[in-house]
């Protein structure tokens, strides 16, 4: 399935989140979930379903102000 | 010492941890300055982010993190739900900006936002402005904390309105005030300490400063400076001029 991963269209098997993460090398990082612009803890990762066209944002800790 | 949310902090200065010219220059920074509390935001991970928590780790004081950039409530609050996972923290910094020239804050979703984050269990500190009725509002959201602008951020203007901070002080004299943004220069950071504020966040002036580190160190200084100014009680202004010397036996020679 294809889905937007931080704004850019990835091909991804899935099933779940925390597959796709893994997938793409993110699975053990430092990071916090957000899908289709609504937060995703850690902890639902592994039960939450990918769908084509899904949006997901992974973000990690940064320089701030 | 200030304390927020009943956690007491080891110093009045909160420093930001953008903007540095290196890593190793920001870390300094903050040991010259001794920092209270380091802010810090979450961005799209792109290979950055673990090398940036190792750093934030080692500095060992505690985090704040910011929701810099959104621009609605629903950003706001999503990115604080996913900070207080990241960092571990029920302390959000919290901003809700309107106008991206000012960077001021949007002060009716920022109360918004703030009470749906109160009411999920955060303890927020609210970027805003130095409104009496919109801090109160602020309050009445939930916040135990208050950082109202100095000026806009990054513009090194120092306190736009002293009046308005030195009546917010009056007004509420029992809430955490933190001057948070708009300071260039050690003397801005030692008026609000000045007008009884509580702590003064800052970023760009130390960051952008041609010797970071020993900028941070003068901003601590002038912090000290003027927390022991304000402690000391200073006297009223007057417009006429008071002699110091005294008159009384003065030689008469004329």
């Amino acid at each position: 399935m294809k889905i937007t991963l931080n704004g850019e269209t990835r091909a991804v098997s899935g099933p779940t989140v925390q597959d796709a993460l893994d997938q793409q090398g993110l699975g053990g990082a430092k990071i916090a979930t957000a899908l289709n612009g609504a937060f995703l803890p850690a902890a639902s990762r592994a039960a939450t379903m990918l769908k084509d066209g899904d949006a997901l944002e992974v973000v990690a800790p940064m320089q701030g102000g | 010492m200030p304390q927020f949310y009943g956690t007491t902090v080891d110093s009045p200065l909160m420093l930001g941890t953008a903007l540095y010219p290196s890593p190793a220059i920001m870390a300094q920074a903050f040991r010259a300055a001794n920092a209270g509390i380091a802010t810090v935001s979450l961005r799209r991970e792109g290979g950055a982010g673990q090398d940036f928590h190792r750093l934030i780790k080692e500095l060992a004081i505690p985090v704040l993190p910011n929701t810099a950039g959104c621009h609605s409530v629903r950003e706001a609050v999503t990115t604080a739900q996913m900070a207080r996972e990241l960092f571990d923290t029920p302390w959000i910094k919290l901003e809700v900006i309107r106008d991206d020239d000012t960077l001021c804050p949007d002060v009716i979703a920022l109360v918004e936002a703030a009470r749906l984050l109160s009411d999920d269990g955060f303890q927020v500190f609210p970027y805003c402005t130095e409104d009496l009725s919109v801090c109160g509002r602020l309050l009445d959201a939930g916040c135990q904390v208050l950082m109202p602008w100095g000026a806009p951020i990054g513009s090194g203007r120092g306190l736009n309105n002293p009046y308005g901070l030195r009546s917010l002080r009056a007004h509420f004299p029992d809430v955490p005030l933190v001057v948070d943004a708009g300071i260039g220069l050690p003397s801005h950071a030692a008026q609000a300490m000045e007008l009884g504020f509580d702590a003064v966040l800052l970023n760009t002036a130390v960051a952008k400063a041609g010797d970071p580190v020993a900028m941070a160190r003068a901003m601590a200084l002038a912090i000290e400076a003027g927390q022991l100014a304000h402690a000391a009680n200073p006297i009223e202004t007057r417009d006429m001029a008071a002699p110091s010397t005294p008159l009384f036996g003065m030689a008469v020679l004329g």
